[in-house]
């Protein structure tokens, strides 16, 4: 008995791994077809707008809202962290580079992923299941280029605007919070937040982490909703996957990119 | 009514007698399991074909193969004189352009207007100007009795007017050869009588080919040249509608009157009877 | 939704992301100082740099003049050579005195420059003769505690 449920065990975890490298490749390949699409789908520049419009501005809201009470919510703890050790002074700095640095692109990728990468997952997902991708293939309009690509680049646009729209309200948050209800000075919190935080590397990293982060959500919520089983419970299943895979992609890439920027500088 | 003046957009009219041919098609998705056996084919230019069968016999299955979006594994598909594997992608666009696909329940884009899916297959291939583009929207519109719906939404409209929709779309380009995928699934008796007809008169005013996918008996031999009878995955009976009616063939008749149990049995493969209920003596 | 409207609105969108960026840049960051000014090198070397970091400020009356480009160690002296870039236009004499300091108890290492009285200016490439090392917390304990001892001891 033992040893034949081991063999099963064994075998299953084998074809599981078998079919996860091969969706692996096919992701690979259907990802380079996505870029020698891309040239086609910018020239629409129509149809990549439109995207911008239902990833991006659609976005706006909650984006802006969760800004501005992460930010505030830092500025409560940080003051009443740092006040401890007499630094109270540094709220500026403290808010500034958390959110510059790793609060703004993660948290607004995982936002961006649930609420944007579902949809466009949803979308492609339904669209194949009413066969539309398949009429479109018939009519010799190659899916890629009109339904896809669009909305790839719709993701990676948006979401470095979200990020740096998302600290801007964390940093907005956190000096209401800290100048206006807690008493900081202002001078200060500007002043130190100035001197500590650099348009290279801090900015700049938080822009690339973002930029990265937008390609990685973009890439699983279309993949997904094009690969998805055309039926109900495929849109489904295929929509968890993209929302539970894009934001365990962004906190991998989140460490891997922090290690290799901030590394120098501790 | 569809005008008989043929709209400026020059059809490529079917350079062949026959239109389409399957020689000895085998096909299945799962290597294990075929879909398809021996099929054997011809559509003649100009006819209306009907290929019927049961559901999930694999009469959808023939109509990707002519598409080119599956290969046979046996056999040869060929549209027009070419072999439809042969063809590299550029030459497997180019004779999509020249197919026009009804799909079941329209599969119109929702994103989009009912002018705008009518005019999609012309912005994507075409450089005409607006104006032109307008006219000839229009005017397939008006073939299928709705151009006065052309500012409606896929989802503002009732399952048959979507179906027309479609198949203003899919005659858009005035392909040479139009594929039906179960045009009355779903209809109303009403719809069910204006698809059929709308089928039958484009047919033979554009001067093209129709291929005809469907379960429903009654509509098909109102309005078509030829019918093949598949099940199981091969040709069980064909002939034209008055050979099919005076037919004695059990399959046909099995369909033709509607007869539960036949050559097609009422019972999935099962153990028997008193086996299953052994217990509950 | 029509054309326009969403024009409009992806319009807005990145022009408000965009202007969050430029006003991380300039209002939480510090992009308007230093970046673009063209520099020249000087380099000092000191017995122990405590502290200092690569990109840290160089000061002179409290004022960033400089930033900290390279640290290395010269296995030949045991010294550690720190090299800096200047902004052009501020200029300091041969006998300038570079000092490791730090802002505050706990704040940041920086380098603070003492311009001296010398008619000769550092030109690019100048290497600065006078320094003073930082300030080691545990030397400086133990410097304390060894003055107490030897002053109490004498009691």
């Amino acid at each position: 008995m033992p040893a034949d449920t081991i063999a099963f065990v064994v075998r299953r975890v084998g074809r599981a791994t078998q079919s996860s490298i091969a969706r692996l490749g096919f992701a690979a390949r259907f990802f380079a077809l996505v870029l020698y699409h891309s040239p086609a789908a910018l020239k629409r520049l129509q149809l990549t707008l439109r995207e911008i419009y239902f990833s991006g501005v659609l976005s706006l809201v909650i984006i802006v809202v969760s800004g501005l009470f992460v930010g505030m919510v830092l500025g409560l703890q940080g003051y009443d962290t740092l006040n401890r050790y007499g630094a109270g002074d540094s709220l500026g700095i403290f808010v500034g580079l958390s959110l510059v640095r790793e609060l703004g692109p993660v948290v607004s990728g995982l936002l961006f992923a649930s609420r944007a990468g579902s949809a466009i997952t949803a979308e492609i997902g339904l669209m194949k299941t009413t066969e539309q991708i398949d009429a479109m293939e018939m009519m010799a309009v190659d899916p890629l280029a009109r339904v896809v690509a669009p909305r790839f680049w719709g993701g990676v646009i948006s979401m470095p605007l979200l990020a740096a729209l998302f600290s801007v309200m964390g940093v907005f948050g956190a000096y209401i919070v800290g100048v206006r209800l807690i008493g900081v000075d202002n001078g200060t919190f500007w002043g130190n937040m100035q001197s500590g935080i650099d348009f290279w590397p801090d900015v700049t990293n938080g822009i690339i982490k973002s930029v990265a982060f937008g390609i990685a959500v973009s890439l699983i919520a279309v993949f997904e909703g094009y690969d998805s089983k055309p039926t109900a419970e495929g849109v489904s299943t295929a929509t968890t996957r993209t929302v539970v895979g894009a934001s365990l992609a962004i906190l991998a890439l989140d460490f891997i990119l922090t290690v290799f920027m901030f590394r120098g500088a501790a | 009514m569809p005008s008989d003046a043929r709209p400026p957009l020059a059809a490529p009219t079917c350079p062949t007698e026959i239109a389409v041919e399957l020689a000895d098609v085998s096909f299945g998705y799962d290597r294990r399991r075929p879909v398809l056996t021996g099929i054997d084919m011809q559509i003649p230019r100009g006819k209306v074909v009907a290929i019927m069968g049961g559901s999930g016999c694999g009469k959808t299955t023939i109509l990707r193969l002519i598409g080119g979006q599956l290969h046979p594994q046996a056999g040869r598909v060929t549209v027009a004189g070419q072999n439809v594997r042969d063809l590299d992608r550029d030459g497997l666009y180019a004779l999509r352009r020249k197919i026009g696909m009804l799909f079941q329940f329209g599969a119109l884009f929702t994103d989009l207007s009912v002018f705008e899916n009518v005019a999609f297959p012309l912005r994507e291939h075409t450089e005409l100007p607006e104006e032109l583009i307008r006219d000839l929207v229009l005017m397939k519109l008006n073939a299928v009795g709705l151009r006065g719906a052309w500012q409606l939404r896929p989802s503002e409209l009732s399952g048959g007017m979507g179906r027309r929709v479609a198949l203003a779309r899919a005659v858009a380009l005035d392909p040479m050869l139009v594929m039906y995928d179960e045009p009355f699934a779903g209809l109303d008796p009403i719809s069910l009588g204006v698809v059929g007809q709308l089928i039958r008169k484009m047919n033979d005013a554009l001067g093209i080919t129709s291929v005809v996918v469907t379960h429903d008996i009654y509509e098909s031999l109102k309005i078509v040249d030829y019918i093949y009878f598949v099940s199981a995955g091969r040709i069980v009976a064909r002939g034209t509608p008055d050979e099919v009616k005076s037919s004695t063939d059990p399959f046909v008749r099995q369909f033709v009157d509607g007869e539960s149990d036949g050559p097609v049995p009422f019972h999935y493969p099962a153990k028997a009877l008193a086996e299953e209920f052994a217990h509950a003596g | 939704m029509n054309r326009a409207t969403i024009d409009l609105w992806v319009g807005i969108f990145v022009t408000i992301g965009i202007g969050a960026i430029v006003f991380l840049a300039l209002k939480v960051g510090n992009l308007t100082s230093l970046q673009t000014a063209p520099t020249y090198h000087l380099e000092a070397a000191f017995d122990n740099i405590g502290g200092l970091k690569l990109r840290a400020p160089v000061k002179a009356a409290g004022v960033v003049v400089g930033r900290v480009d390279v640290v290395r160690f010269d296995p030949k002296t045991y010294q550690a050579i720190v090299g800096m870039r200047i902004n052009d236009g501020v200029q300091f004499s041969k006998d300038t005195i570079a000092s490791i300091l730090t802002s505050g108890l706990l704040g940041e290492v920086y380098i603070g420059l003492d311009s001296g009285g010398d008619t000769v200016m550092l030109a690019d490439g100048g290497h600065i003769a006078k320094t003073q090392s930082a300030v080691v917390l545990e030397k400086l304990i133990g410097q304390f505690l060894f003055d107490k001892a030897s002053t109490g001891g004498g009691k």
